[in-house]
C-alpha cells in the first residue's frame, strides 16, 4: 500500500477534486438471513453471526481537478463499491472522502429512472436530484434529448424504451447537468458503435473543459486511450496506481496469468501423442500473459510423442474473443519438412509472428497432424493458452504498421 | 482561494455550451461560492435531509407532483377513480348504517361519515404507501445520492394533494346537505395539519422498518384495519359514552387515539351545534387529558424522524 500512497500525491498544490483517505467499506453477510420480525423475536441471539465482506480496504487516493482517472479490477474487486462510496450512496465505515465540486454519478448503467414515467418526467426529476433547479432542468431538457437522440420519444414511458435507449438517456442526463466531477461505471459496455463514438467525443470534450472524470471499466483499450492515471483494485485493495500502460499490463497478468500454465492438465489423460502445454513468449523468450502491440509474439507448445511421426504438420491457431480465427501458423507453409520423431520424444514447437493484432485477448490452439494435408489430426488442444494484446484500439481486427501523410494538392 | 487554479474548475461556468437565459446569472453566484470552499471532512454519504433545503423541497415537490400526475393520467377517468373509492365506501356504509341498521344517527351523520372516511383514507393511503415506498424506488436509491427523506415525504404530499381534492367534494356535499359555514371552520386546516404530522411520522417509521423487516407490510395492514374500527368513522364518539371497558370510560379510552380527536373535533367545528356534539377536550374528559393523544402524535413523529434519520445512510445497501 505504501508506495501507491506516495504515488497518489497530486503534483500541484491545487485542492483535489476527489480526496480519499483510508477508506474502508464492509458489508455484513449474515449466515442466516433474518428478515422477518418473527424470526428475530424467536431467535434474538442467533442473528449475531455474520461474515464481514471487506469490499474496499484502506484506500487512499487524490484525484486532482481535470484528471481522467481510471479504476480497473476483476469482478468483485471493489470497484463499484468504491464508486458508490464516492457518489455518496454508501457511507464509508472508516476513512474520509472529500469531494470538491458538484458530482454526477452514472452507476450500474443508470441514474435511477422510474419506468412508469415518461422520458420528460424522468429527466427533470434526475436533473433535480443531481443538483439543478427546476428551471435549469427544464432549460437543459432539450440538450439532453438531443444528445440521446430520443426527441421523438419524449412522452413515451420508459418501460417502452429499449435498454439501449434507456442507457443513452441516462448517460445524456449524467453528462448534461454540468457537474464538475463525473463518475462513470461501465458505460461503454452497451450502446451501439455510434453511441460509443459519441461517448468518446464527450469524454474528450469534458477533458478539454477540465472536468474530473472517474471511470470504471473492463475495457483496457479505453483505459489506455483516455486515462491519465489508473488504479487497479484486487480484493478491495489498491494494488497498483500509475500509468495506464503499466496498470493494464498488471490487470491482464492478474486476469490471465494463471491460464497459461494450468490449461494443459486435461491433455495428460490421453495415452497417444498429446500436446502437454501451450504458452506465449515475448521476443526474449519470457512466458507472458500480455503483450504490447508491435512486439514480437511467439506461440509455443510442447508435444509428447508416443508414436513414430514422419514429417508431421505442426500448427497453431490464434482466435480472438469473438472466436474468429485470426492467425494460423503451419510448419508446411513454405514447404519445409518438420522432421521425423520417435516415440518418447518431447518437442517444443514455437511460431514467431510480428504482432499486428488489434488489442484483445487471443487464445492458442496448437495441433499436430500426420504428413499430408494436415487434415489427419494426431492431437489438438483447443484454447490451451491465452494472451492479451494491449495498445491503441482502432476498431479494426488488424493494426499493421502504418505510415500517414497529408499532402496539399 | 482556488483562484490559483483558473484553468480547471473555475473554467467550467465559462465553458458552458449554452448559458441558460435568465437562470444563469442567478445561479452562478451561490455555486461559485460553494465550489471554491473545500468541504469540511464530514461523513460523505447519504443522509435523511442533505445539506441543501431548497433542493430537498424541489425534489419532494417534483416527486409528489409526478406521482400525482401518474395516478391521474394513468387511467382514463383519473381523478374520478381516486374520488370514487371514498365515495363508494361512503355509499355502502351510509346505506348499511343509516338506511338499514339505523344506528349512529345524529343530524348530518352523512356529512360526518363522508368527512371521516376521506380523512381516514388519507391516513391509510400515506401509511400504506409509505411501507413499500423505499423498496419500490430501489433503482433511484442505489444510483443517486439525494436526501432519503424526500421519498416518504413525497408519498405524504401526494396523498395530501388527493386529500385536498376530496375535501372539496366533502365541502360541496356538506353545503348541499344544508350545513352553513361557521367561523369555527378555521379549525379545519389545523386539524388536517395534525393528521398530516401523525400520518407522516408513522410513514417515516414504516418505510425505514420495511427495508429491514419485510413482514411490516401485513402487520401494518392488520393494524390499519383495527384503527379503522377503533376510530369513530362509522360511529360518533358519543356512542361509547356510557360504556365501560375494563372499568374505564370507553369514550375517554377511545379518545386517546389521535384520529378520534381529529374526527371528533372536526364534527364539533364543522357541523351546526347540537346537544350531543362535544369538542375533543370534552369527550376525552377535560383539556389536560388531550396531552395523551397530542403526546402520541408528537412522540410518533419524533420517533419516526429519529429512526429514519438513523437508518438513512444505510438504506441503499440494506435494500
Amino acid at each position: 500500500m505504501a508506495p501507491s500512497v506516495e504515488a497518489s500525491r497530486p503534483p500541484s498544490a491545487a485542492p483535489s477534486a476527489v480526496s480519499v483517505v483510508g477508506l474502508s467499506k464492509g458489508f455484513r453477510l449474515p449466515h442466516q438471513q433474518y428478515s422477518t420480525l418473527k424470526e428475530r423475536i424467536l431467535h434474538p441471539f442467533r442473528s449475531s453471526t455474520y461474515d464481514e465482506l471487506r469490499a474496499v480496504q484502506d484506500i487512499t487516493l487524490e484525484i486532482p481537478p481535470g484528471e481522467f482517472f481510471g479504476i480497473v479490477g476483476r469482478n468483485g474487486s471493489g470497484k463499484s463499491t468504491l464508486l458508490k462510496c464516492l457518489a455518496g450512496i454508501y457511507r464509508a465505515d472508516r476513512g474520509s472522502i472529500a469531494i470538491n465540486g458538484r458530482l454526477s454519478p452514472f452507476i450500474e448503467l443508470g441514474v435511477g429512472f422510474n419506468s412508469d414515467l415518461t422520458a420528460r418526467d424522468n429527466v427533470i426529476i434526475n436533473a433535480i436530484m443531481l443538483g439543478l433547479t427546476r428551471r435549469q432542468a427544464r432549460a437543459r431538457f432539450d440538450d439532453v434529448l438531443a444528445f440521446a437522440e430520443l426527441e421523438e420519444f419524449v412522452d413515451l414511458k420508459l418501460k417502452n424504451y429499449s435498454s439501449g435507449m434507456t442507457v443513452r438517456l441516462a448517460f445524456a442526463v449524467a453528462i448534461q447537468v454540468d457537474a464538475d466531477i463525473l463518475l462513470i461505471d461501465e458505460v461503454l459496455a452497451v450502446g451501439d458503435v455510434s453511441f460509443q463514438q459519441k461517448c468518446y467525443e464527450q469524454f474528450h470534450r469534458m477533458q478539454r473543459e477540465g472536468k474530473t472524470i472517474v471511470f470504471v471499466t473492463h475495457d483496457m483499450s479505453a483505459v489506455e486511450r483516455f486515462c491519465d492515471r489508473v488504479a487497479l483494485l484486487e480484493r478491495g485493495e489498491m494494488v497498483e496506481l500509475g500509468e495506464p500502460r503499466d496498470v493494464t499490463r498488471a490487470y491482464n497478468e492478474l486476469n490471465f496469468g494463471r491460464l497459461a500454465h494450468d490449461a494443459g492438465d486435461a491433455a495428460f489423460r490421453s495415452t497417444g501423442t498429446f500436446i502437454s502445454e501451450g504458452w506465449f513468449e515475448d521476443a526474449g523468450g519470457e512466458r507472458v500473459a500480455a503483450l504490447g502491440q508491435g512486439e514480437a509474439m511467439r506461440a509455443c507448445f510442447e508435444v509428447l510423442v508416443r508414436e513414430p511421426l514422419e514429417d508431421p504438420v505442426l500448427a497453431v491457431t490464434l482466435r480472438n474473443e469473438a472466436g474468429q480465427t485470426m492467425v494460423v501458423g503451419r510448419s508446411d507453409r513454405h514447404g519445409e519438412e518438420s522432421g521425423s520423431f520417435a516415440a518418447g520424444e518431447r518437442l517444443v514447437v514455437s511460431f514467431e509472428f510480428a504482432n499486428w493484432l488489434a488489442p484483445s485477448r487471443y487464445t492458442l490452439s496448437p495441433s499436430i497432424a500426420r504428413e499430408g494435408t494436415g487434415a489427419d489430426t494426431v492431437a489438438v488442444a483447443e484454447d490451451i493458452a491465452s494472451v492479451v494484446v494491449h495498445g491503441f484500439a482502432t476498431g479494426g481486427v488488424l493494426d499493421p504498421p502504418q505510415r500517414f501523410e497529408v499532402r496539399r494538392g | 482561494m482556488s483562484a490559483s487554479t483558473p484553468g480547471t474548475r473555475d473554467a467550467s461556468p465559462a465553458a458552458e455550451p449554452e448559458p441558460l437565459p435568465g437562470a444563469g446569472r442567478r445561479r452562478r453566484r451561490p455555486r461559485e461560492g460553494a465550489r471554491t470552499r473545500p468541504r469540511p471532512l464530514r461523513p460523505h454519504g447519504p443522509s435523511a435531509f442533505g445539506s441543501d433545503l431548497r433542493r430537498f423541497w424541489a425534489l419532494t415537490l417534483t416527486l409528489a407532483r409526478t406521482e400525482f400526475k401518474l395516478r391521474f393520467f394513468g387511467s382514463v377517468l383519473g381523478y374520478l377513480w381516486s374520488l370514487m373509492r371514498p365515495l363508494m365506501l361512503f355509499g355502502v356504509l351510509y346505506f348499511v348504517f343509516v338506511v338499514i341498521a339505523r344506528v349512529g344517527t345524529f343530524p348530518y351523520f352523512g356529512v360526518y361519515l363522508l368527512a371521516s372516511i376521506v380523512l381516514f383514507t388519507y391516513f391509510a393511503e400515506v401509511t400504506g404507501a409509505s411501507v413499500t415506498c423505499l423498496v419500490a424506488r430501489e433503482a433511484m436509491l442505489r444510483k443517486v445520492r439525494f436526501p432519503r427523506m424526500v421519498i416518504p415525504l413525497a408519498v405524504s404530499l401526494t396523498a395530501l394533494f388527493n386529500l385536498g381534492m376530496n375535501l372539496i367534494a366533502v365541502l360541496v356535499f356538506a353545503l348541499l346537505s344544508g350545513v352553513r359555514p361557521r367561523w369555527s371552520w378555521v379549525e379545519m386546516p389545523v386539524l388536517v395539519v395534525g393528521l398530516v404530522i401523525f400520518a407522516t411520522g408513522i410513514g417515516m417509521l414504516l418505510s425505514a422498518l420495511y427495508v429491514r423487516y419485510r413482514d411490516v407490510q401485513p402487520i401494518w395492514e392488520v393494524i390499519s384495519q383495527a384503527l379503522f374500527y377503533a376510530s369513530p368513522v362509522l360511529y360518533a364518539i358519543d356512542t361509547a359514552r356510557s360504556q365501560k371497558v375494563a372499568g374505564m370510560n370507553a369514550e375517554h379510552l377511545l379518545m386517546n387515539n389521535p384520529l378520534a380527536v381529529v374526527f371528533t373535533q372536526m364534527r364539533y367545528a364543522v357541523l351546526p351545534p347540537f346537544p350531543r356534539a362535544q369538542s375533543a377536550a370534552q369527550a376525552i374528559g377535560g383539556w389536560p387529558h388531550l396531552a395523551v393523544p397530542l403526546g402520541i402524535v408528537a412522540g410518533v413523529f419524533a420517533f419516526g424522524l429519529w429512526f429514519f434519520n438513523r437508518e438513512a445512510p444505510r438504506i441503499a445497501e440494506n435494500l
